[in-house]
């Protein structure tokens, strides 16, 4: 088709509503994506005048996996159905687990409480309030070995949202697993183990950059020898979401992330092929339907081109952006909140047409407090009904030549490389984040985003249009607070119970490790085997590498 | 043009909780509403917020938890407030906090407590109208 003839039979029918338009204005002067990219009318195919199919979309499973990581998707496998889900003591958390496999989900996803995230043990003053309100609190392997009770670690896969102490969490799991008679080599899952965004977005962090990005690598190397199925890192884009970026800046700034990993590594003097076929990402699912399609798309393919002709990965395996998501928690209404189980359902449909590999879908309670199970039941069977019902997971990559998703797919990413060559300029995204860059970059769009709902220019339902009086409260899901006096009691127990000169000793051996350039996790193994605690190990390595000090960026 | 003090905040993040995107937009509104606002950063104790408030000779705390500890940080503020003598100051609170545990947060001394969906102009009028010393 020749698009000139089609350009000029375009703009004909943009001068023929004009008519229309005078009696019946559209509902706005401009037309944007929630991310504010702008929208025309209507797409056609002179949008992808500069589209070249074998280069930017080629098939399924092929460079630059536009279309998906794998030929034949969910023709093969459904994405793993994987519920973020962890609370109070180890055995209420193990209960949750086992009755989430029951109803069919075919991962396991791991929270932790934020003393353990921080690296403090449950009896530290500081936890005093936080004990098992986020997640389970895992002081020691002994609370993981109860966490697993009964569940075969060559069986499932599981996903620990752990970034500061990855290392010692993945000990203790590699613990657990030999305990079990489970070799490191069966162990399949993740690690999120992903420091940039925790000073840029989530707040979990515990040393300063450089040492941390020390032991981000000793875990890509360590686990490429010994546990070669584990997804040594997961860089996330879903918290940097949900601090209110953008959907660009969200690409962006994860996968300059990414690309601040592989150069560490890659300095450290790893392969980049023995390491980065590992590597693994997570995205939010955001309420632009559309935006939200085209923006795995365009994640995927960046990554691909980045690892390419940056890294010149020669793997295929080293330059496919494998992904996890979560919907949008923060788009979750504390009014109405059964209204949340419809956005949920979009954007969940949303992360299933952009090609996801693990998806957790939140429960309508979450602006409320932690989920109930009935909520979290809810959250799970609109997945299945997406899987089994909806007919989008019979052919890959379905939306594939929508001129709209594609033109948003090729903007993202346009723009996403832009930021990322702005972050290249100030020394790369560990630069970025200690200067405040992306801190910043977030927050103001945070407030934009506020700002546009209090104006009422962005409709929230419930919130700013249909509000309803006198709401019903719903029942929330309540931690006892007693779980702290349990667990200091557990750790009173185990301090008595376990060798005492066996923990002195191998606390010695880490905290000459952490002095030294060698690989740290054989020495957090053998800890964390003495049932050295958590906080024990994460202050012997304060003690050598010194504690992160957040510049207040506002 | 008068040359009234303007109303003096301090926005806290309490416990170990690392969610700011709230504490962040409330600090831009405060500012944009005129106010003057000290933001702690993360990773408070309940002893350093007292001691940032005091220093910082502010007319309110505005404190968000969005972890679920706000039922042990929120009271335990206002007890070491009252032990250093401070009764003037306002004390606010947000984040993720269950209807039910409103009541019991009030009993302790938390004035308002601001959920999600809250728009920042609610609580600049809040402010306003609460604020305890005469700003003279």
């Amino acid at each position: 088709m020749a698009f000139d003839e089609l350009k000029k039979a375009k703009s004909d029918w943009q001068a023929g509503i004009e008519a229309t338009l005078a009696k019946r204005p559209e509902r706005r002067k401009q037309f944007e994506t929630i991310s504010g990219l702008p929208l025309e009318r209507s797409y056609t195919p002179d949008n992808l005048e500069e589209l070249d199919y074998f280069r930017d979309l080629g098939f399924p499973g092929e460079f630059p996996f536009t279309r998906g990581v794998q030929p034949t998707m969910y023709r093969g496998r459904f994405w793993t159905m994987r519920q973020y889900a962890g609370f109070a003591t180890a055995e209420e958390s193990n209960q949750r687990y086992k009755y989430l496999l029951g109803q069919g989900q075919t991962g396991l996803s791991v929270a932790f409480d934020l003393p353990t995230q921080i690296g403090f043990d449950s009896d530290n003053e500081i936890s005093i309030g936080e004990v098992g309100k986020v997640g389970v609190a895992i002081d020691s392997m002994a609370d993981m070995e109860t966490l697993f009770d009964g569940i075969p670690l060559d069986k499932v896969s599981t996903s620990m949202t752990i970034n500061a102490p990855a290392s010692v969490l993945l000990a203790m799991y590699i613990g657990v697993a030999e305990k079990q008679g489970v070799s490191r080599d069966k162990l399949a899952g993740t690690i999120q183990n992903d420091i940039l965004k925790e000073y840029a977005a989530r707040g979990t962090y515990i040393f300063p950059p450089q040492p941390s990005m020390r032991v981000i690598t000793d875990i890509f190397e360590f686990c490429s020898k010994e546990v070669p199925k584990w997804n040594t890192i997961s860089i996330s884009g879903y918290h940097i979401r949900e601090a209110g970026s953008t959907a660009v800046q969200e690409v962006a700034f994860t996968l300059a992330d990414g690309i601040a990993y592989v150069d560490a590594a890659v300095k450290a003097g790893l392969d980049v092929d023995d390491f980065a076929p590992r590597l693994s990402f997570f995205f939010n699912s955001h309420l632009d339907f559309l935006e939200e399609v085209a923006k795995y798309r365009a994640a995927r393919r960046l990554w691909a081109r980045i690892m390419k002709e940056r890294f010149g990965a020669k793997d295929p395996r080293s330059m496919m952006l494998r992904f996890h998501t979560q919907t949008a928690g923060c788009t979750l209404t504390a009014q109405q909140p059964k209204n949340n189980i419809v956005r949920v359902a979009f954007q969940a449909l949303a992360a299933v047409l952009g090609g996801t590999q693990s998806l957790h879908t939140n429960s309508m309670d979450e602006a409320l407090s932690l989920p109930t199970e009935e909520a979290v039941s809810i959250a799970l069977r609109t997945q299945q009904i997406i899987a089994y019902e909806t007919g989008v997971a019979e052919t890959v990559d379905p939306l594939a030549g929508s001129y709209l998703v594609e033109d948003l797919t090729n903007r993202i990413e346009a723009q996403a490389r832009d930021y990322i060559e702005r972050i290249d300029r100030m020394g790369g995204a560990v630069a970025a984040v200690e200067n405040g860059f992306i801190q910043r970059e977030i927050q103001e769009s945070a407030y934009r985003y506020q700002k546009a709902v209090e104006a009422g220019e962005r409709v929230v339902v419930g919130i700013n249009k249909f509000q309803t009086e006198n709401e019903t409260g719903m029942e929330v899901l309540r931690v006892d607070p007693a779980v702290r006096e349990q667990q200091a009691a557990r750790l009173a127990k185990l301090r008595q119970d376990r060798d005492a000169w066996a923990v002195d000793r191998a606390l010695v051996v880490l905290k000459e490790t952490a002095a030294s350039e060698r690989n740290l996790m054989p020495s957090i193994i053998d800890a964390v085997k003495v049932y050295a605690t958590l906080g024990e190990i994460c202050d012997t390595l304060r003690s050598v590498f010194g504690e992160y000090e957040a510049p207040v960026t506002i | 043009m008068t040359n009234e003090r303007k109303i003096r905040v301090l926005a806290a993040k309490p416990g170990l909780d690392g969610h700011d995107r709230g504490i962040k937009i409330i600090c831009q509104a405060l500012r944009d509403a005129g106010m003057e606002v000290v933001y702690t950063g993360l990773r408070q104790t309940p002893a350093q917020i007292v001691n940032a408030a005091i220093q910082e000779d502010v007319d309110v705390i505005a404190m968000s938890v969005l972890s679920g500890a706000h039922d042990y940080l929120f009271p335990k503020v206002m007890d070491l407030l009252r032990e250093k003598g401070v009764d003037d100051v306002l004390v606010i609170g947000g984040g993720i906090i269950p209807e039910s545990d409103v009541p019991p947060l009030k009993v302790a001394g938390i004035a308002e407590i601001f959920g999600p969906g809250t728009y920042t102009r609610d609580i600049v009028e809040y402010i306003r109208g609460n604020v305890k010393r005469s700003a003279a």
